[in-house]
Parts: structure tokens; C-alpha cells; sequence
């Protein structure tokens, strides 16, 4: 019996169009733009000036408080502007605006280091150099790894999650990485269970990707602390909650983290960001993304380094479609619609995925005919119907008491609302105000 | 590019092809072999009684919607349609036309566009018409044609009672069960259909086939056909066993009337049911519970429709006692 959550969920086709095609590097670009602000929490302080040179590495912003993040620099170049852009997420905010040295060999490097599986440092070492090296988390949330890692004495830390199940359709970067780095990924497991003292990890992984979990099974023969487990395929098993619930049968408390039951998680890409941070004192300057949708020439992984335009990895799967009618930063569950090309990868962009006209348009909301999928496949045990209609008739307070915050936006109840309700943007209206409403309330 | 403008809408991005347009073309596919059954039963009759619900009901709603709501027209999303198809099925099938008209009127103006239309009525539409009808012209609505070997006859010449309603005046004449044996159709005429009854109520074979269809489909859940069938079997087996001279055995309540037509079709209506499985299963509970009160000790033979009607009345009682456990909800948050 595979592992999963019992409540709620759905399974959309898996457009997995990259599965099989080894993770590529491109050129570094000509120029890179990187924003200050590529986690949650306080945006990092820039450090550079117009006209500086930089090295490859080198901080160009300063981690503006605790949760924060030092942002470096992922080329070797000049600083020629810092300037405003719009993010991945539709926000305005600041930006590096570094041209690529491209005579400066260090931008040519390769990237491949090669293995070094023995673990030398201290835990105060390893957790100083994920601070420094600017890892956050790389699934989507960004969250600073450092803050995540930094548990109080008193707490009771028993298990350590590794988040490898990759739930959204189409993307494939954990995929392909796992296979292609396992064995940094297993090293990394053992730095963070030696930082945190503890005795277990466990991999999930979704048995779409029976590859991967065969992979970390050899690799982890030897380890009985390490454990690989398969997971059914169902979306959003990638949430924090649902994976613990799906490994551990632990249910993280409402408004709780998974430390409230004596787990952390982590995902992949973060811990071989956190590998190579620790062992090779690399910071964090290239991620994969998946540049993906069923029109694009040739669909791909890619090595990118942060700040790349995303107008450069269209281009190099073959150029936008003539149909094009949506271009998504991240997955089709949960990524956010572009209103440009002219938008620089972050630390965050997991993948890159090109909708055509017939699968970007909505249906036309209809009523709700109360046929109560919403409340089948809602992973929170929520009534989306509910609190779409109290948020649509402005009762947050209402909204609240029915748990509006504690909606995780994995968009299940829009995907299967058979009247093609949009569910998730009242909801979503509704957090944000009732959040105002409480915290004008404290 | 092409030079239409790219959209920026919220995530998600990606839609099940669902619609509730399919859910109810379903719906009306799951109904076809009970209508064979009644054509090949009622004859034309079937077909004129079904058709009049059908059209009627599809032109009132564009009516009403097009001249006197002035809102958008819906008659395409099938909604209509089944409502004109269960009103039919809950008819004898040599009903006048014109009540067949007045019923759809009831069941499409008062029961579902008086409230604000598809996905607002309180109450099944099809069982407002039908209720409706009853208690106007009991006489009419209470005269059954007995199935008729030759499918083409007109049939209002053979009338005959319901299975309940011979059990109902049987016992109430101071008769038992076994000497009414001989008038009541076996169980194996009953789920085949060659009883007499309302138009659709016919085949519990054909019934039941279409409701399968409907779960397999995940257009309803078992649990409300189950429980309230079950319920029903239950209660009335109880009653059975305490004095089995009295009351009919469970397997004709449940064979009999229109009980699987009322718990596959009628209480499963999405909009007038609870949205959670527990409210499901409270709601078939109380039309089971309802429908065998009517039977046994109510004045009319049969009280699906009238249990069904007033449990559609407790549906948001239901809905806001019976919520989703949510997620989380197990132990305290430890605040950090």
C-alpha cells in the first residue's frame, strides 16, 4: 500500500513532458537582474554599487534581519543599474542589474564539484554556512533555511522530512534532480540529521517517479536512519502538512508548523543547495527550472542562474508558441500568470510553463449547485463553497470562524468546481481581509 | 506571440473537465432504461405523459427566465430536462396532459425560479410538481394503469391499485398480509417492472442499473440511495418481524412504491441534498425513517416524496451541523 493522505485531493493529468531529459546548462546570460526580496520575510540590503565589479559569489545584498536572506552575485560582471522590475509574483520592488563578464573565466566554470561525502563541520559550521550562503527554501515557498533550522533546546525534533514528491503536473526539477544528484541529496540529508541531531530522515517521493525512489533506495542501502518512502500519486501531497500526515500520520495543529509534532521539512532542491553551501562553500546562485507546456518545441530542464530572464529559457526551448496565451512561474496549481517574459528567475521559480489558448481560458462561472466537490477534495477539511460565498457576501468575520486562514491555496476546489466557480480568488479576497480585520483587531 | 493579450489570472491554472452540464446529461442517461421499461409498460402513454413534462417544463423556464425574470436563459444546461423527466416518472402514466403541464408549471415557476433558479431551490423541483398535483387531484393522480401485455393499447380503460395501496386498504379492512398474498405482485414482477405504479417507479432493475451508472460516474454517492433503502428495510423489517400479519415484509417496501426511484434520483438531487457524507447520511436516514412513518401509519400508501420534501428542509440545518472535520482540529497549536 502506497502512502498518502486521507483527506481530500485531487489528481490532475500529469503532464510530466520532461521526466526523461537530463538537466541542461545554458550560457550565462549577457546581463542578470536580481531582485533584493527572493524569499519571504525582510528584503536583503543591497551592497553594491553602479559600477562595481563582481566576482561570481560575491554578496551583493546583505540579509536585512534575521528572516532574510544574503542574495549573491550569480555572475561575474558589472553592476550597471539598480533599478525597479516587476518579480515573478506581480510585485515592484528592487534589482541588481549585473552584464555577465563573459572574458572572466569564472562565469564559464563547470558547476559539476565533485562529490565529498565526509561530514567535517560543527553544527553551528553548517548552520552559519546556510545562513551565509543565502539557501532558502526551494519548493516554492522560499522560506529562509537557516530560520527553519534554527530550533530551540526545549523543542523535540524526532524526524526529518525530505520533500521529494513534486505534485504539481508538468514539473520535473526535483525529478531530474534527484536522479542526476543523488548522491550530494544523500550527503545533504546526513549534514542536516548531524545539525539537528537527529537519528531518522525519510524521502517521499509520489510513485509517478519510480526512477528516483529506486535511486535513493541503493544509495541509501547502507543507512537504516534514512528511510524511502513511496507516496500515491495526489496533489497537493507536496504541501507540508499532507506530507507529514502522509509519512507519520502526524497532523500538524491548526495555525501549527510540522515542529509542533517533532518534524521538519525540507525539499531536495534545498537540500543539495544546503550540500553545496555546507561542502563546497558555493552560495546559492542557479536553481533547475523546468521550462515547460505541450506547444513548446522542446520542452527542458535547465541549470539557470538566478536573474536569468525567463524571455532567455522560451528562447531556448524554441521560442513562444503562436498561441500562446499564458505564461505561469511555477506550476498549473499553484504558479502565478506573467504578465511579461521580462521577468527574472528567483530563487523560487521552480518552473516556467507555457499555456496555449484552448487550456488557458476559464469556464463561465455558473451557480453552485451544491454538488459538494469542493468539500470532498479540500486537503484542510474546509467548505471552499462556504467561504467563497462568505467572502463574496463580505462576511469575513464569519469567514474566519469557518477557518478561511487556514486555506492553503492549492486550488483543488476551483479544479474540479464542475460550474466553474473560482473559488480560490474569493477565498483568497477572504484571507486578506479578514488577516487585516484581525490584525487590526491586536 | 499571437497578438491577443496574454491573460494574468490566478492560480489554477488547469481545470478538471468536469462540468455541470456533463453531471446532468448523466443524470438524464442514467434514466433511459427506466424509460424503457415504462414504454414498453405504458405504451404510448409513457411517451406522451414524458414528453409534455419535458417540454413543458423546458418553455416554462425559458419563459419565465426570458420575459418575466429578464435573466439569462438555461434551459441547455439540463437541469430543466431532468426535472420534466422525474416529474413524468412520479405520474401515472394515463394522467390528463394539462395537469402534466400545471404540475411543470408548479415544479420550474414556484419550486426552482421563485427561489432564484438552478442551484437556489430549497426543494426537489420534480416532487414540489408532483406533491402538488397529489394533493389537487388526489382522484386522477391516484388512478394507476396496471401493466398491459400489449404495449400499444390505451390504457385508462385498466386501473388498479399500487402494491402499498393494496396493503394500505387490505390491512385497514381488517385483512392480513398472507390473505392479500394472492394481489400483490411477487418480488421477482416488481423488479422487473410488471406491477403498476408511477410511470418510472416501474423496474427496480432498471432503477437501480442507472444508479450504479450515476456512482460509478461519481455524479452521487452511495450514501444516500444505501442508507435511505436500507433504513427503509430496516424499520419496516422490524415491524414485519413484531407482526408479520399486518406488515408487508421488508423486501416489498423496498421493491415497491418508489422508494429506489425516490432514493437513486430524487433524494440525491445535488442541489436540495447536504454537501458532506455524514449530512448525507443523516439526511437518506430521515427519509427512511419519514417515508416508513407515511407508509405504515400515514393516510397515504406511499410517503417518499412527502419525506423527501421535508428533508430538503433540514438540508442547511444539516449542512452547518455536519461539517468536514478539519484539518488540524485534533490537538492545540503550541504557539512557538
Amino acid at each position: 500500500m502506497l502512502r498518502t493522505f486521507p483527506k481530500g485531493g485531487i489528481h490532475p493529468p500529469e503532464n510530466k513532458l520532461t521526466s526523461s531529459k537530463p538537466i541542461k546548462r545554458l550560457p550565462p546570460p549577457n546581463v542578470v537582474y536580481v531582485p533584493i526580496s527572493q524569499h519571504i520575510g525582510i528584503p536583503a540590503e543591497i551592497v553594491v554599487d553602479r559600477k562595481d565589479k563582481v566576482e561570481v559569489g560575491q554578496v551583493i545584498a546583505k540579509s536585512g534581519g534575521f528572516v532574510s536572506s544574503n542574495i549573491h552575485a550569480p555572475v561575474a560582471g558589472t553592476v550597471t543599474k539598480l533599478d525597479m522590475i516587476i518579480d515573478t509574483r506581480g510585485y515592484k520592488q528592487q534589482c541588481i542589474v549585473i552584464r555577465t563578464d563573459q572574458k572572466n573565466e569564472s562565469n564559464f566554470q563547470d558547476a559539476d564539484l565533485p562529490l565529498i561525502a565526509e561530514i567535517s563541520l560543527e553544527p553551528e559550521e553548517i548552520l552559519r554556512r546556510i545562513s551565509d550562503f543565502g539557501i532558502v527554501g526551494l519548493g516554492g515557498a522560499t522560506f529562509p533555511s537557516h530560520v527553519k533550522l534554527n530550533i530551540k533546546k526545549d523543542r523535540k525534533l524526532d524526524c526529518l522530512i525530505i520533500n521529494g514528491v513534486e505534485c504539481e503536473p508538468y514539473l520535473t526539477a526535483d525529478h531530474r534532480l534527484m536522479l542526476e544528484k543523488g548522491e550530494e541529496i544523500m550527503v545533504g540529508i546526513r549534514i542536516l540529521m548531524h545539525a539537528l541531531h537527529v537519528e531518522r530522515a525519510i524521502i517521499g517521493i509520489e510513485n509517478n517517479k519510480r526512477d528516483a525512489i529506486e535511486n535513493f533506495k541503493k544509495l541509501a542501502a547502507g543507512d537504516p536512519g534514512i528511510q524511502i518512502a513511496a507516496l500515491k500519486v495526489k496533489y497537493p501531497q507536496g504541501g507540508e502538512k499532507q506530507l507529514v500526515r502522509a509519512l507519520l500520520k502526524r497532523e500538524v495543529p491548526k495555525n501549527g508548523l510540522p515542529l509542533d509534532v517533532g518534524v521538519v521539512v525540507h525539499n531536495v532542491g534545498t537540500i543539495f543547495a544546503i550540500y553545496q553551501a555546507v561542502q563546497h562553500n558555493r552560495p546559492l546562485m542557479e536553481r533547475v527550472v523546468t521550462v515547460t507546456g505541450k506547444k513548446l518545441g522542446d520542452p527542458s530542464n535547465f541549470w539557470v542562474k538566478i536573474g536569468t530572464p525567463i524571455s532567455e529559457l522560451i528562447e531556448a526551448v524554441g521560442g513562444i508558441p503562436e498561441d500562446t496565451r499564458k505564461i505561469v512561474s511555477g506550476g498549473p496549481m499553484m504558479g502565478k500568470a506573467l504578465k511579461s517574459m521580462d521577468v527574472p528567475v528567483t530563487k523560487g521559480t521552480s518552473g516556467i510553463l507555457v499555456i496555449s489558448e484552448d487550456e488557458a481560458s476559464r469556464g463561465t462561472p455558473k451557480n453552485c449547485i451544491r454538488c459538494g466537490e469542493c468539500v470532498d477534495v479540500c486537503p484542510m477539511g474546509l467548505e471552499p463553497h462556504l467561504l467563497m460565498n462568505l467572502s463574496e457576501k463580505g462576511m469575513y468575520e464569519k469567514a474566519a470562524q469557518e477557518d478561511i486562514m487556514t486555506c492553503i491555496e492549492c486550488g483543488s476546489c476551483s479544479y474540479v468546481c464542475p460550474s466553474h466557480r473560482p473559488l480560490l480568488d474569493y477565498i483568497r479576497f477572504g484571507k486578506t481581509i479578514a488577516k487585516q480585520l484581525e490584525s487590526n483587531k491586536g | 506571440m499571437s497578438d491577443q493579450p496574454i491573460i494574468v489570472s490566478a492560480s489554477p491554472h488547469v481545470h478538471s473537465d468536469r462540468t455541470s452540464k456533463k453531471l446532468m446529461y448523466d443524470v438524464v442517461i442514467a434514466l433511459v432504461p427506466a424509460f424503457l421499461v415504462s414504454l414498453y409498460v405504458f405504451g404510448f402513454n409513457a411517451l406522451i405523459v414524458t414528453t409534455a413534462a419535458v417540454i413543458s417544463c423546458l418553455l416554462f423556464e425559458y419563459l419565465i427566465q426570458k420575459y418575466l425574470m429578464k435573466t439569462e436563459v438555461t434551459i441547455g444546461d439540463g437541469s430543466a430536462l431532468i426535472t420534466g423527466i422525474l416529474l413524468a416518472f412520479n405520474l401515472p402514466a394515463g394522467i390528463p396532459v394539462w395537469m402534466v403541464v400545471v404540475g411543470s408549471l408548479v415544479a420550474i415557476g414556484v419550486a426552482k425560479l421563485s427561489f432564484g433558479g438552478i442551484g437556489y431551490n430549497i426543494f426537489n423541483p420534480a416532487l414540489v410538481g408532483r406533491v402538488f398535483l397529489l394533493v389537487s387531484f388526489p382522484v386522477q393522480m391516484t388512478l394507476w394503469p396496471t401493466a398491459v401485455e400489449n404495449n400499444t393499447s390505451i390504457v385508462d380503460a385498466v386501473t388498479g391499485a399500487t402494491t402499498l395501496g393494496l396493503i394500505k386498504e387490505g390491512v385497514q379492512f381488517g385483512e392480513t398480509i398472507s390473505s392479500l398474498s394472492a394481489s400483490i405482485p411477487s418480488a421477482q414482477e416488481m423488479f422487473l417492472g410488471i406491477t403498476s405504479g408511477s410511470l418510472g417507479e416501474m423496474s427496480a432493475l432498471a432503477l437501480i442499473l442507472g444508479g450504479v451508472f450515476l456512482i460509478a460516474r461519481k455524479v452521487i454517492s452511495w450514501h444516500i440511495p444505501v442508507t435511505v433503502l436500507a433504513s427503509i428495510a430496516v424499520m419496516t423489517g422490524v415491524f414485519w418481524w413484531i407482526d408479520p400479519e399486518h406488515y408487508a415484509n421488508p423486501l416489498i417496501h423496498v421493491l415497491s412504491g418508489g422508494a429506489i426511484l425516490g432514493a437513486f434520483y430524487m433524494a440525491t438531487d445535488l442541489v436540495t441534498s447536504p454537501v458532506t457524507k455524514k449530512g448525507m447520511v443523516i439526511f437518506a436516514l430521515g427519509i427512511g425513517v419519514i417515508t416508513v412513518v407515511i407508509r405504515l401509519f400515514g393516510s397515504y400508501p406511499e410517503g417518499i416524496s412527502f419525506a423527501i420534501l421535508i428533508m430538503n428542509a433540514f438540508v442547511p440545518l444539516i449542512n452547518s451541523y455536519f461539517k468536514p472535520r478539519r484539518f488540524g482540529s485534533r490537538i492545540k497549536a503550541k504557539i512557538m
